[in-house]
């Protein structure tokens, strides 16, 4: 007995000890950060913070942010605040009290919602990067700074087709044919961003009535064809895919167009994006109306833009930097073929028929 | 000075939860500086919304149901027999309730799918399969709340009644179940509340065909950010809360009294007439397993082959394989918080099940009681979403400037953790005769002292059991967490999500392998907590 009462206090000291408080972790991250802005940083200017709203899905190496506070004297305090739609709701409903000084990772689809809203700052870096322009909004292309871009496609699994000695399907009208019933799975529109590309995808290529009916009659057909949705991509590509790693039984997926950079087994690959389905998303950079920092926030939009982090952006968070001289991975210039007229939808539109469209998408294809 | 006591919890579910909500709720209602009741009441009439509600109903019902049929049993043969290897069975079925929702998700899908090993069932997509989560998720809610009530009975009045004649069914209907109840019914009323603000397993099992109140809070929050629809629909949820405590309250008030109860645990061999429970625990083991066992071989497989690199890729640095954190490192940062939002939770909780569990001469002292131990429940019937966008719009500024600051991930795992400590202490606290403490008294022990001594060696077990739990909880917590805006130092949970999110097949590998990990720690924590209960506090 008497060592069962050690033992439970011992462990309860060395958990205390162990776990301690979260409020002491704080300063070592800002001293790690400050220490690896090196002599430069720290004697040149004061080391003042600022902070980037942004997505699940940020990702820059460390040393990349360390090379930021040497260069500007900032230091960066990312906030990961849940997908791309909860950081544009966020900075909406913080009007006048904002959780940042800077944003990064709202994309065309959000754009319109933040700008209409007023919670950003007029703001163009200085020195933009080579060809963004292409990318820039043409509503509030003031306010945001686009960073990266990236494609959703129909991706079919090139080596099931073969084996069946089927030929895969080259166009929207053809996933409604016969031939291929069954045989897709894609996530769904309210639940997972590729999702909301591929309806949008299709509100592009059909739009919303006339002659062809629309994309609501596209997909009643798509839907009746066995279409399958899932609610993110993940599973729909892992579970779900062929080629995916669960080795599912559908052989055609919405997917990335970089995915078949992931599929190279032997020199080739076992996938191929059908680049006239595709729909462009460009993720933007903004300052935060209201914020602490405001010049931090600016310095941060021009080095997202600079050439350090452009090429950092492929190997890290999976798109296509805006800079066209910025270098892409070897697999990318190979296998990742970009389309040259993706499917396009104002971002004004979207943000006046988003709930619409998603609503009757549902009714679609809940039944 | 209970009531003083009572204070400091109700504050923090004041600033923490009331605020918050209310926040979000008003910004619905009151749109614009003017009230917006008649169009909010509209929303009640979208035939959507009506489906809604029915489905949310029925789905909690049933999957609490079956989780109650399968976790007594299961509770029985793991806390009321003694048998080989009954620990690590007792921290495996702890093992889902920490799974991120998005892992069971492709574990179940994996399952399930036409081209899976039970695909032949034909389940996938479909409504029984969101049951089947539910009941795998919530299993060890009931296993743990009933078997910590049922390992610490006395059984000399089971064996009275069994040699006055009455046969093993007659025994547990008219001795065993009475005790029970109260924590049954406890149990049953936590997981109703978690089945029906579930929203994670809904989306995936359910291939989008299905919502219930908490997703659709979800869709209509973060995509429409039609915050109306969303106040109207989490005052449903509020409303419902209310209800279904009042009912178990009714219930519990006419069935709770003091149960004897021995200080040492009697433990027995399995005999013949345990093989139904027996048979049933197996059944619920098989049913926690599978999923599991699915995502540890498909962790181990790698283009075909079996293989540990994604186990190897869990300590890479981040630079070379654009893992925001090592795992390692999340791993680290899981357990810090976890710690933080233990102690905050047991000590609130704590608090809280000793006041609810005391017995006041008034009937209106006792209802007093009884709306503090709602109150407390509340957090679990109420979206994430609204709490967690509540937070930003109402804590920012000073004194309460806290949105940003790292100790809102603890607080927001605390307030989940906290209904779980109170509802598996409360029922101990309650089944104790207080005249035991009124003798203490008598005898001239302060409070402090009078508790040491009575209630303590009773709820000893029960307390290491909360704790085990509000650990596992912080530690697996996602849903909270994700609505808010946390700093740069992502959990275990967290890290999951955004590896299954890239688009290469390494970091769904790489993502597998560490829900395997946060599993097997969980059991490891688990099975520590198992391992302090060895002797009896009992006795000083």
């Amino acid at each position: 007995m008497r060592r069962t009462t050690h033992l439970a206090a011992a462990t309860a000291v060395a958990i205390a000890l162990a776990g301690c408080s979260l409020s002491s972790g704080e300063t070592t991250q800002q001293s790690t950060a400050a220490t690896a802005s090196g002599p430069a940083g720290s004697s040149a200017r004061p080391v003042k913070q600022v902070v980037l709203v942004t997505h699940d899905s940020f990702a820059a190496p460390k040393e990349l942010l360390a090379q930021f506070t040497k260069d500007t004297g900032y230091t960066v305090k990312v906030t990961p605040s849940g997908d791309a739609g909860q950081v544009a709701n966020k900075l909406v409903l913080t009007k006048g009290s904002p959780i940042g000084d800077a944003v990064y990772g709202i994309d065309n689809t959000f754009a319109s919602r933040v700008v209409d809203a007023g919670v950003l700052d007029p703001y163009t870096p200085k020195a933009p990067a080579q060809g963004s322009q292409a990318y820039a909004l043409k509503a509030g292309g003031d306010r945001l700074t686009p960073v990266d871009y990236g494609h959703t496609c129909v991706n079919v699994d090139t080596t099931w087709f073969a084996k069946k000695k089927l030929a895969p399907p080259r166009t929207f009208e053809d996933l409604t044919k016969p031939a291929y019933k069954n045989l897709m799975v894609a996530p769904g529109a309210p639940t997972s961003s590729p999702g909301l590309a591929m309806l949008l995808a299709t509100i592009g290529r059909y739009g919303e009535g006339g002659v062809t009916g629309g994309w609501s009659v596209y997909w009643h057909k798509l839907v009746a064809n066995g279409l399958k949705i899932t609610s993110g991509w993940e599973d729909a590509y892992n579970v779900d895919f062929t080629q995916g790693e669960g080795k599912g039984d559908r052989p055609i997926v919405w997917s990335y167009d970089t995915s078949p950079a992931f599929t190279v087994k032997g020199g080739t690959s076992t996938t191929a994006a059908l680049l006239n389905t595709c729909f462009r998303q460009v993720e933007y950079a903004g300052v935060i109306k209201g914020a602490k920092n405001p010049e931090g926030a600016k310095a941060l939009v021009d080095w997202m833009q600079g050439r350090a982090f452009q090429q950092a952006l492929p190997p890290n968070m999976y798109v296509f930097p805006v800079a066209q001289d910025a270098p892409l991975p070897a697999d990318w210039q190979k296998f990742a073929k970009r389309p040259t007229k993706p499917y396009d939808v104002a971002p004004a539109t979207i943000a006046a028929k988003r709930q619409q469209w998603l609503t009757q998408w549902q009714d679609i294809t809940s039944k | 000075m209970l009531a003083g006591l009572a204070v400091v919890p109700l504050a923090f579910l004041a600033i923490f939860f009331v605020l918050p909500v209310g926040g979000m709720v008003g910004r619905g209602l009151h749109p614009d500086g003017h009230w917006a009741i008649a169009e909010s009441l509209d929303v009640l009439g979208r035939s959507r919304i009506r489906r809604v509600l029915w489905f949310t109903v029925w789905i909690a019902a049933l999957a609490t149901a079956i989780t109650v049929l399968l976790g007594v049993p299961a509770a029985y043969a793991l806390h009321r027999l003694r048998f080989r290897g009954q620990r690590l069975l007792r921290a495996l079925v702890v093992m889902p309730f920490v799974l991120p929702t998005v892992v069971v998700g492709v574990a179940f899908r994996t399952l399930l799918s036409r081209s899976g090993p039970l695909g032949f069932l034909g389940i996938d997509g479909s409504w029984v399969a969101i049951l089947l989560a539910l009941v795998f998720f919530n299993l060890a809610v009931v296993v743990r709340t009933v078997g910590g009530l049922w390992e610490s009975l006395d059984s000399r009045a089971e064996e009275s009644a069994a040699a006055l004649g009455a046969g093993p069914v007659m025994v547990f209907r008219t001795v065993t179940l009475p005790a029970l109840m109260p924590a049954i019914v406890s149990a049953a009323t936590v997981v109703f509340l978690f089945c029906s603000t579930a929203f994670g397993v809904v989306l995936t099992l359910g291939g989008l065909r299905y919502s219930t109140v908490e997703t659709e809070i979800y869709l209509l929050t973060t995509n429409f950010l039609d915050l109306q629809a969303a106040a109207v629909l989490s005052l449903l949820q509020l409303a419902a809360v209310l209800v279904l405590l009042v009912l178990t309250e009714v219930s519990r008030t006419r069935r709770e009294r003091a149960v004897a109860r021995s200080a040492v645990p009697h433990p027995r061999r399995p005999a013949r007439g345990d093989a139904v429970p027996l048979a049933l625990t197996a059944l619920v083991v098989a049913f926690v397993v599978t999923p599991i066992a699915t995502l540890v071989v498909r962790s181990l497989r790698v283009d075909g082959r079996w293989s540990l690199a994604s186990y190897r890729r869990l300590g890479a640095p981040s630079s070379t394989d654009a893992v925001l954190v090592p795992v390692t490192e999340a791993i680290a940062n899981s357990w810090r918080t976890a710690v933080d939002a233990t102690l905050l939770a047991m000590v609130l909780g704590v608090i809280v099940a000793t006041v609810v569990s005391r017995r006041p001469a008034t009937r209106r002292g006792r209802r007093g009681l009884a709306v503090l131990d709602g109150v407390f429940m509340l957090p679990l019937g109420i979206s994430a979403v609204t709490v967690g966008f509540g937070f930003l719009i109402t804590l920012d500024r000073p004194p309460l400037d806290l949105r940003s600051s790292p100790v809102l991930v603890p607080i927001a795992q605390a307030m989940v953790a906290l209904p779980l400590v109170v509802r598996t202490l409360a029922p101990v606290l309650r089944s104790i005769d207080p005249r035991q403490r009124e003798a203490a008294a008598a005898l001239g022990a302060g409070p402090v002292r009078a508790w040491l001594s009575v209630e303590l060696p009773v709820v000893w077990r029960p307390l290491l059991a909360a704790t085990g739990f509000a650990m596992a909880v912080s530690l697996g917590e996602f849903g909270a967490t994700s609505f808010l805006a946390r700093p740069e130092r992502p959990t275990l949970p967290v890290v999951i999500y955004q590896l299954i999110a890239r688009p290469t097949g390494e970091s769904f590998g790489t993502a597998l392998a560490a829900s395997v990990v946060l599993a097997v720690l969980t059991v490891v924590i688990m099975g520590l907590v198992e391992r302090l209960r060895v002797g009896s506090w009992g006795t000083f």
